[in-house]
This record gives structure tokens, C-alpha cells and sequence, in this order.
């Protein structure tokens, strides 16, 4: 086959298109939260878009590492700080990435038309073995709604490149909406109730005990573990491509539809300040519209002068933030953010 | 999620509901009142199984 009718099979079937990658960061450049520590249950931390899930199933750090494969520059690395050798049937740990549902309506899941999938990505631990990973559809409340493939970690502290196919979904549709259409997951530790069954590979299916392979590596077993990912990528089709690498600039607008960090680092910004009887406010614009009306938290201590107390911080609009608070005698009042001082809006799925 | 307080906000008009601040993992955070947020969500999970009681709003 000549290269022009390569490239138009390609374009025939959906890939080569651009923009391809249904996983956001991928190549784990953006990193909004840093490096979290003490993770014993579900956290979004350290590279963004990405999830730590767990049930008793140790104590882990969550950090960007410089550690990667040729042509990639950062991974997501998971490190065991206190371990659990003894997984009860219901504990388990997995590191996921929630799909947007109205990202995925191309793949017209629902339809006998259902398109494929191919989940490729590069790991490295020093725990050799077999892993499973997961597909669960967003929107079909009970039945068929996982699959379940393996992949096997052969060498030690070596980074390896896995390619996971994925049959398209025929019965239920993702619905069209800034829902979860799609959980991706990485399975790191399993209790018997996930694991006792028979995994069939690439079937979608609904029983629980199949979701994952039997001899699953218990991540969590010793400290010394770690498990490191990077070059995720989900794409349409039954083959694998080269990664698409993204520009930082665009990687981080994606994120932050899903969660956005604001630390001053000059030592002065947002700025609120009047002559004020009752309540001083002032509202922030969010750096684009993020998915729905954010969580929003206070970070640091702001400088303030003649309120009540630090500001009020809260939105109820996927645009805007809102700071105020109440003035506590007459005459002038302020706030704003000195360095280190913030704000964390978080609206992930 | 580790929701250890959760009270309604009127915001600062003051008139109805419009978010509930929880203290979770130690942090304090300001929700909105919509289903899609997952903190909203699991705001109405936990009172609906009963192991979280909203506060009024001051």
C-alpha cells in the first residue's frame, strides 16, 4: 500500500485526525498540585487529570518524576510509604482518569457502528507481574460495563510500552453531557472480590470478581514499591500510534476545565478595596469556563485590613469566583493575595 | 471522602442557599449547590445514607 493510501486508511478510520488523544496530559507536564503525600483513599494529586483510588490498600506519594522514556520528559510516579501485604477481598487500589462524556460521542458507542479502542502508555516498576486495566462506561447504570485487559510488567526499574485494545461498546449510548462517559483505570492492588472470577480479555461484562486478573501484583505489599506511567494514550482504532505530544499551553487549558490552582507569587494581586459600609466583594474570572461550578478553597492567610475576618471565597458559575467579606468599622477596607496565598477551584470528575 | 462538617451558605445576598461549606480531609472548601460537582454529590450521597447532617446557615 502506497503511503498516500495509508494516510487516507488512517484518516478513513478516525486516527491521524490531530487532537486524537482522549486522555488529557498524557505526557504528565502539568502538574497544578504538586506532589501529594499521605494518599489512603481517593485524591487527585500530583499530575493532573489523573486519580489515586483506594480502600485499604497502604499509605502513597504522589509525584511528578523526571524519570522517562526516550522522548518524554516527566512521569507520574506512585511510591509505597506504608504498606498493606494483606489485602482484605473488598480492598483494592487503582490510578484512573475520568473521561468527559460529550468528548466521546465520535465513538458512537450504542450503535452497532461502535468504534474502537486502542489504550497505549509506558510503565516502570520495580514490581514485576501481571496488572489488569479497566474501561467502564460512564452511563450504563447496571450490566456489561467493564473491560478488562492485562499487561505484564517483565523487567525490573525498566520502563516497557503496552498497547490494551478495546472493543467498542454496541448496547448503550455516552450520553451527550459534561458527565463521566468513560473510566480508565490501571489496577494496582486487589482484593478477592474483584479478582476471584475469570477475567476474559477485551469482553465487556458485569460481574465484579471477573474485573480482575487472577495473580494480580499487589502493589501495596512493601515500601519499597513504586509504579511509575507515562505516554498515556487513548485513541480511536485498532492500532496504536506514536503519541501525540501537545504544546504545555494547550495541555494546561485542558486541565483547568477540571481544576485550577491561583498562587501569587508577586506579592500583591487580587485586589479588593473601598470606602465600604456593609460587605466588600469582588468577583475573579476563572482562566476558562471549567465543566460545572467549581469546589473553591482558600489557600494561605490574605492580607486584609478592617473585615471581619479572611475572605469568603465561593462560585456558583463554571466562569467566576466570588471573594468578599464583611467590614468590621467605618472607613477603608481591604484584601488581597501576598505570595503563596490563593485559591484552588476544582470541578473534576 | 472524609466530609467531617458540612453547613449551607446563603451567600452574600443572604437570601436562599447557595452553597454548603464542608470541612473535608481537613480542608475547608465552599460547594456549590449542583448535582455534577463531586463534592455536591457526595454531599447528597452521605445525607442520604445518613452519616452527614447538613447545618443551617448562620
Amino acid at each position: 500500500m502506497s503511503k498516500a493510501a495509508q494516510l487516507a486508511a488512517l484518516i478513513g478510520s478516525g486516527q491521524a485526525q490531530g487532537n486524537q488523544n482522549i486522555i488529557f496530559n498524557g505526557a504528565m507536564q502539568v502538574q497544578q498540585r504538586g506532589t501529594v503525600t499521605g494518599i489512603t483513599g481517593t485524591a487527585y494529586g500530583s499530575c493532573d487529570r489523573f486519580k489515586l483510588q483506594m480502600t485499604n490498600a497502604g499509605t502513597w506519594t504522589a509525584s511528578q518524576d523526571a524519570s522517562a522514556p526516550s522522548g518524554f520528559t516527566t512521569s507520574n510516579k506512585l511510591d509505597c510509604t506504608t504498606a498493606d501485604a494483606s489485602l482484605a477481598a473488598a480492598d483494592f487500589m487503582f490510578y484512573a482518569q475520568h473521561v468527559e462524556a460529550q468528548n466521546l460521542q465520535n465513538l458512537k458507542w450504542g450503535t452497532s457502528s461502535a468504534k474502537s479502542l486502542t489504550l497505549s502508555f509506558w510503565v516502570k516498576s520495580n514490581k514485576t507481574g501481571v496488572y489488569s486495566t479497566e474501561i467502564q462506561h460512564g452511563d450504563m447504570g447496571s450490566g456489561n460495563y467493564w473491560n478488562n485487559n492485562t499487561y505484564t510488567i517483565s523487567s525490573a526499574n525498566t520502563w516497557e510500552y503496552k498497547t490494551i485494545p478495546i472493543t467498542g461498546e454496541t448496547s448503550t449510548a455516552i450520553n451527550n453531557d459534561n458527565g463521566i462517559g468513560l473510566y480508565v483505570r490501571w489496577w494496582l492492588a486487589s482484593g478477592t472480590d474483584y479478582s476471584s472470577g475469570t477475567q476474559a480479555a477485551n469482553t465487556w461484562q458485569g460481574t465484579a470478581a471477573n474485573r480482575v486478573k487472577n495473580g494480580q501484583v499487589n502493589l501495596a505489599d512493601n515500601t519499597s514499591n513504586e509504579w511509575l506511567i507515562t505516554g498515556v494514550q487513548l485513541e480511536v482504532g485498532d492500532v496504536a500510534t506514536p503519541f501525540e505530544h501537545v504544546d504545555f499551553g494547550t495541555t494546561l487549558a485542558k486541565c483547568q476545565r477540571y481544576f485550577t490552582t491561583y498562587m501569587d507569587v508577586g506579592g500583591f494581586s487580587m485586589y479588593a478595596d473601598g470606602y465600604i459600609t456593609a460587605t466588600l466583594a469582588n468577583t475573579f474570572a476563572l482562566p476558562c469556563t471549567m465543566r460545572i461550578s467549581p469546589t473553591v478553597a482558600l489557600v494561605g492567610t490574605w492580607a486584609i485590613s478592617n473585615l471581619t475576618g479572611q475572605p469568603t471565597i465561593n462560585s456558583n458559575n463554571p466562569n467566576i469566583i466570588n471573594i468578599y467579606q464583611d467590614v468590621s468599622g467605618s472607613g477603608r477596607a481591604y484584601l488581597y493575595a501576598a505570595t503563596g496565598d490563593g485559591f484552588t477551584a476544582d470541578a473534576e470528575l | 471522602m472524609n466530609i467531617t462538617s458540612a453547613q449551607y451558605d446563603t451567600g452574600p445576598i443572604g437570601t436562599n442557599n447557595m452553597f454548603v461549606n464542608i470541612i473535608i480531609d481537613g480542608k475547608a472548601m465552599a460547594v456549590p449547590m449542583q448535582v455534577g460537582n463531586r463534592h455536591y454529590d457526595e454531599i447528597l450521597r452521605q445525607v442520604a445514607a445518613g452519616t452527614l447532617t447538613i447545618e443551617d446557615a448562620d
